[in-house]
């Protein structure tokens, strides 16, 4: 091991001889003068894999977006191959053979694989389209990486997995060198995740380079060769992953503060909340996705769903809020049937609900703080009398609510759309919390947040079990169901093929569970 | 009837398809009806009136990318007070050149081209095909823009970039498409031909301008392209069976049927609302339609 370490570190080196692939020096970026990027130097070496690890709004993408032509940097230079280049568009780092996989994925649902391809390529055929020819090049494309995909599909039908190997296919069509890959795997399964990285592995292998920005330690320490932290807008340090652990990087991406671990006291459980007796939903497309399922849950206890994304979860945290229809069985909560009830009347129940889509579900994006914090209870007192809203309240809780969650807003009037995911979030559990629920449904209560925010989300969810409130965490995150949960069930294909306490699980158990291998106790 | 729908039709289709909605369509042909008839009258030639229509149109549509595309403006709003516009500007210019009361003066316009006359006479199909082909050469010419149109958005790189800016397009902008250029272009391109579908009222069908003569035809051309599905080939049946509907209310008045005139003329409008409301339903048009694109 320490053999193989000592010769990585000689490759670089050697490699570090030759001028670097591309050099970012003293890059800065400010935006209506708030600092998104200052006094950053990036060296990056042909046939590696680097990292850029930093919490959300380190700066990260940006820099990215400045590499890739988006953004002009307010000061600073980019050295492409050892000489000056001025990358004014999209177009001249494309030119320069720099592609970039947004985290967002920058593809057109309606086209097919082939159009989204070419799109915007200059044939030199005076305009005309072959797509065939095309077609043609990226099925050899596909295959040479040992990919598949149909290029006549139309992108709207290819799973999220798909759509990100397009996007790679989509740039090394374009004849990328250096990959940019934009928090790549937010969005995968495990799997897919395994996937993409052996998709690296043979980019690197290749001679590409990619450039891999995260903030999920554990992929940086299997995939990367080197790491740069940024913090703050600022490039702290850059060191080799071979010579790092997880622990030094968290220090490093938090600033030297060190992780509160997640305290817990035992549970102390009051009487039932909720009850689910043989409960059978259909989803959207008309399947059944929850089969017989029966669950309990007790005040003061957190109850972890564990599974793979679309075993039936989504339909679950709908069932118990009203907003889909059982088409039999029962849900009971305080002891009250819900059956034929609406949203509203869960509501009053005192279900608190964090959906998994902040997006869509979570927030309005284009209304500010204030008037997302009441969302849910603007039509009663004290919010409102007589249909008139109480501003002068509304502002003072409102303040009060950032004030005590923490969240990093200008002020209450700031549109939901120009906050973090982590404060968004922070708002979606002020307002959730706020009228103290008697049962909280949390799912991926952490996605898409950092390390801090995570933290902080979690301690927030156990304060609320500690004061007796019933919590149904759903989450695709082993490593989360273990740190919170008080039990745990698995559920898969729409059943719940195992429930055990969070003191005797063991991993190995519950993937081969999740994966519909192995049946626990019910 | 059908032949300013089509013309004008194709040409939103374009910009519509580069998600830009243009409810000013109407006040682009009404500026193109009456600049086609003065071009005509005072460069004495249906050509250039035509030519001066289609100026007016590309002017006016000008003026709508740089409110829209260019300074974010709502298109709904700057379309609306286009149309208002339009209906305000152009009787104000027609009482100025032609007068308040007059007859209108002669001028140049389209002519019907005669079926050739020994044709005609062989049989009676001859009579049904000298009937059928006797139109101005303004209808033959129309007739090759849905296959130029198809051609042009599915096999050329251009069309391929118009459609992918109507869907996405920020996607657009990270693979180096102007953005700005393309929705440009696209209104540019529908003000042109609006501006002829206009001319083709005034110069092919009336000879003179009329206050309002295009009666709602801009808004049944929009309704056209949705109605088509956003391709070119179903504009072009959307237009004949839209302009069939125009040439009902005609032919019914001409008829006598006893229904009370009103309802005669309501006939194209309910046609173009029924067909919208129950035939279309659900269809799907370009995903950033009416959205302005601010690049960050």
């Amino acid at each position: 091991m320490a053999n193989k370490k000592q010769m990585d570190n000689q490759a670089l080196t050697q490699k570090q001889t030759t001028p670097p692939l591309l050099e970012m020096r003293h890059i800065s970026k400010y935006f209506a003068g708030v600092r998104a990027n200052h006094n950053i130097n990036l060296q990056i070496c042909q046939g590696e894999v680097h990292a850029l690890l930093g919490e959300n709004g380190a700066g990260k993408s940006t820099l990215m977006n400045i590499l890739y032509g988006l953004y002009p940097p307010t000061a600073g230079k980019i050295y492409w191959k050892g000489q000056a280049v001025d990358i004014q568009s999209p177009k001249d780092a494309i030119a320069l053979g720099i592609g970039m996989v947004h985290q967002h994925f920058m593809l057109i649902p309606a086209l097919s694989v082939v159009e989204n391809v070419v799109l915007g390529m200059n044939c030199g055929r005076q305009g005309r389209l072959n797509l065939n020819e095309a077609a043609k090049k990226i099925e050899a494309l596909a295959k040479a990486y040992n990919m598949s995909l149909d290029p006549w599909a139309k992108v709207w039908q290819l799973s999220v997995g798909q759509q990100q190997r397009l996007e790679i296919l989509k740039a090394l069509y374009k004849g990328a060198d250096l990959l940019i890959l934009d928090e790549p795997t937010a969005v995968l399964t495990p799997q897919e995740t395994e996937e993409l990285f052996n998709m690296i592995r043979r980019l690197t292998e290749a001679n590409h380079t990619v450039i891999f920005i995260s903030h999920k330690l554990n992929e940086i320490m299997a995939i990367c060769d080197r790491v740069s932290i940024l913090r703050l807008g600022e490039i702290t340090s850059t060191i080799h992953v071979c010579d790092t652990c997880q622990q030094t990087l968290a220090r490093l991406m938090m600033g030297g503060e060190e992780l509160s671990a997640i305290e817990k006291k035992p549970a102390s459980l009051h009487e039932t909340v909720l009850e689910c007796t043989k409960l059978c939903c259909r989803n959207t497309r008309g399947l059944m996705a929850l089969k017989d399922l029966s669950l309990s849950l007790a005040g003061g206890e957190i109850l972890g769903i564990a599974g793979v994304d679309g075993n039936g979860q989504s339909e679950l945290a709908d069932a118990i809020c009203g907003l889909l229809t059982p088409e039999s069985g029962k849900v009971r909560i305080n002891g009250v049937d819900m059956a034929g009830k609406s949203a509203r009347a869960f509501l009053e129940q005192g279900v608190g609900h964090i959906p998994e889509d902040r997006h869509r579900r979570g927030v309005v994006l284009s209304m500010n703080i204030r008037e997302n914090f009441i969302l849910m209870n603007y039509y009663k007192a004290p919010m409102s009398h007589k249909h008139l809203l109480d501003w002068k309240l509304i502002d003072r809780l409102t303040d009060e609510a950032m004030a005590s969650y923490q969240v990093k807003a200008p002020d209450r009037d700031a549109l939901m759309q120009n906050l973090s995911g982590g404060n968004q979030q922070k708002i979606v559990l002020a307002r959730e919390l706020s009228k103290a629920p008697s049962l909280l449904i949390a799912m991926h209560p952490s996605r898409g947040l950092d390390f801090g925010a995570t933290a902080y989300v979690h301690n927030r969810i156990i304060e609320a079990r500690d004061r007796g409130c019933a919590v149904l965490l759903i989450s695709t995150e082993i490593e989360e169901i273990l740190a919170l949960s008080d039990r745990v069930a698995v559920l898969y294909e729409g059943e719940v093929v195992g429930q055990m306490p969070a003191a005797e699980v063991k991993t190995d158990t519950l993937g081969l569970m999740m994966a519909g291998a192995l049946r626990g106790a019910g | 009837m059908a032949m300013p729908i089509l013309i004008a039709g194709m040409g939103f289709l374009f910009s519509e398809r580069a998600g830009v909605v243009n409810i000013g369509a109407e006040g682009i042909m009404l500026f193109g009806a009456l600049a086609g008839v003065v071009g005509a009258l005072y460069l004495n030639s249906a050509w250039l009136g035509l030519l001066a229509a289609m100026l007016a149109g590309l002017l006016v549509a000008a003026i709508f990318a740089l409110l829209t595309v260019s300074l974010h403006a709502d298109q709904i709003v700057v379309g609306a007070g286009i149309n208002i516009l339009a209906a305000g500007l152009t009787t104000t210019v027609n009482r100025i050149v032609f007068g308040m009361n007059a007859t209108p003066p002669a001028i140049p316009s389209f002519h019907v081209l005669p079926f050739p006359d020994a044709l005609a006479r062989i049989s009676w199909l001859g009579e049904i095909l000298s009937t059928i082909f006797s139109q101005n050469i303004l209808v033959y010419l129309a007739l090759f823009i849905a296959p130029l149109s198809q051609y042009f958005l599915f096999h050329t790189e251009i069309g391929l970039k118009i459609r992918a800016v109507g869907e996405y397009p920020k996607a657009c902008d990270t693979v180096g498409i102007d953005v700005v250029r393309v929705r440009y272009g696209t209104i540019l391109f529908s003000g042109l031909l609006g501006g002829a579908a206009g001319a083709y009222l005034s110069l092919g069908v009336l000879s003179f301008f009329m206050e309002s003569m295009t009666a709602g035809r801009g808004f049944i051309a929009l309704a056209a392209v949705v109605f088509g599905k956003y391709t070119p080939y179903g504009v072009l049946g959307a237009a004949l069976l839209f302009g069939a509907g125009l040439s009902l209310e005609s032919r019914l008045q001409a008829l006598g049927t006893g229904i009370p005139y009103q309802f005669i003329l309501m006939a194209p409008y309910i046609l173009t609302i029924l067909t919208l409301a129950g035939f279309v339903g659900r269809n799907k048009g370009p995903a950033a339609s009416g959205i302005p694109y601010i690049k960050e």
